[in-house]
């Protein structure tokens, strides 16, 4: 087996979030680690939030691709520590997000005040800050509902946390 | 730390997420206006995947070949240690809210403790699990101010709502044997400093929503023995119903 932690990362940056496909796992800040024990690979992951329904399905897909490149003893784990944060993205995806119509994390970084305090989302299809929040939850755990009161378009805030 | 007292001490953290995370899932379709539907399912995600991290844990704290599955479908009712206050039934939404409401303000503070223990896998649990239950607390705070200095209709109903519960806020900081032992290893905060925290945050919140603190009454106790209401038997009969159905149907 080569061990080759860059090639591993690029095989898993071939696997998009199942629920934000512009994005993929690394950029996602999702895969933690990578490491070889012997002929075993183990993975480990954490989740975006507890309760992340996606968590179980990139699982999955992590095994299935690095099966598919040759690596027959893959295992996953999860860890827990330091906890997801949204700091882990960089400014490249967030305008991948933004892109796609999701407003990226605005603080810099994460905070409960950050968490909490998100007046001034600018909404990604007209650029514009007059938006207001709808709902503290969206479409996933992760996300806010806001609208747009220039534009009048809904949108998803991706919460910073 | 001796394990069985580890092991006890997440399965009745785990058990209390994991009732209020169903509390949760029933709202689904009976929130008030679409987003706020949305929202309630994704609190109970969170408590859901808060309660699967702790009894993963406390299944290999144990250590007898239980899964976290087992501890969630085999166990019966008296061998559930969730307070009493997370099974209450969802009379209408200014139940659900409040009851949400007092635990989130409980658990945000059993996470900050615990999220500085040396213990690896529960501090990396809780640092996690607090920032979504801060996130709870804001939210269903904003529910109890709203519908207290809402309508008349809807003000009369968040206080029912808690007159009613209240009796149930005693378990919250009540401590038995198992309690001390946590305290003295710093994985938790005393009976009096939860009373006083909960207490004051309760009542200033109250106050903002021009709702008045209940009376003091007879608190209950009982579910750190595996006593519980009569919700908690209809609760586990729905929950359980397919491995009771078909044991170890799996999917």
């Amino acid at each position: 087996m080569v061990e080759n932690k860059k090639l591993i990362y690029r095989y898993l940056s071939e696997i998009s979030d199942p629920e934000i496909p512009v994005i993929n796992i690394v950029e996602m800040g999702v895969v933690r680690d990578v490491l070889f024990h012997g002929s075993k690979l183990e993975i480990k992951l954490t989740p975006t939030y507890s309760g992340c329904p996606a968590m179980d399905m990139i699982h999955q897909l992590v095994e299935e691709k690095l099966h598919s490149k040759g690596y027959n003893s893959v295992e996953v784990t999860l860890v827990y520590k330091p906890a997801w944060t949204t700091d882990w993205m960089s400014d490249e995806t967030k305008q991948k997000l933004a892109r796609y119509g999701i407003a990226p994390p605005l603080g810099k970084v994460a905070s409960k005040k950050t968490l909490l305090n998100n007046e001034h989302v600018s909404c990604p299809q007209c650029g514009s800050k007059n938006t207001e929040m709808k709902s503290m939850f969206g479409s996933t755990a992760c996300k806010a509902l806001y609208v747009c009161k220039k534009c009048l378009e809904p949108f998803d805030y991706f919460k910073c946390i | 730390m001796d394990k069985s007292d580890l092991f006890k001490f997440c399965l009745r953290l785990g058990d209390s997420c994991l009732i209020m995370a169903h509390r949760q899932s029933e709202m689904c379709s009976k929130g008030p206006f679409l987003e706020e539907d949305i929202a309630q399912t994704n609190l109970g995600l969170d408590l859901l995947g808060q309660a699967e991290a702790l009894l993963i844990y406390a299944a290999k704290l144990e250590d007898k070949g239980r899964t976290a599955d087992d501890l969630v479908y085999k166990r019966p009712e008296r061998d559930f240690y969730n307070f009493m206050l997370t099974e209450q039934p969802n009379t209408d939404f200014a139940f659900a809210v409040v009851r949400q409401y007092i635990m989130a303000l409980y658990l945000d503070k059993v996470y900050e403790t615990l999220s500085n223990v040396d213990d690896e896998t529960l501090s990396g649990i809780a640092l996690k699990a607090l920032k979504e239950i801060s996130y709870h607390k804001s939210h269903l705070g904003m529910w109890v101010t709203r519908l207290g200095d809402g309508t008349h209709e809807s003000h009369e109903r968040v206080q029912t709502a808690f007159n009613e519960l209240w009796m149930f806020l005693g378990e919250l900081y009540e401590e038995d044997e198992l309690d001390i032992k946590m305290q003295h290893a710093g994985f938790a905060i005393s009976g009096d400093e939860m009373k006083s925290y909960l207490f004051s945050e309760i009542s200033s919140c109250l106050t903002k929503a021009t709702l008045s603190i209940p009376e003091s009454i007879y608190m209950t106790t009982g579910s750190k023995k595996g006593i519980h209401t009569e919700y908690l038997g209809y609760l586990l009969t729905e929950m359980q119903y397919l491995q009771r159905a078909y044991p170890d149907a799996n999917w």
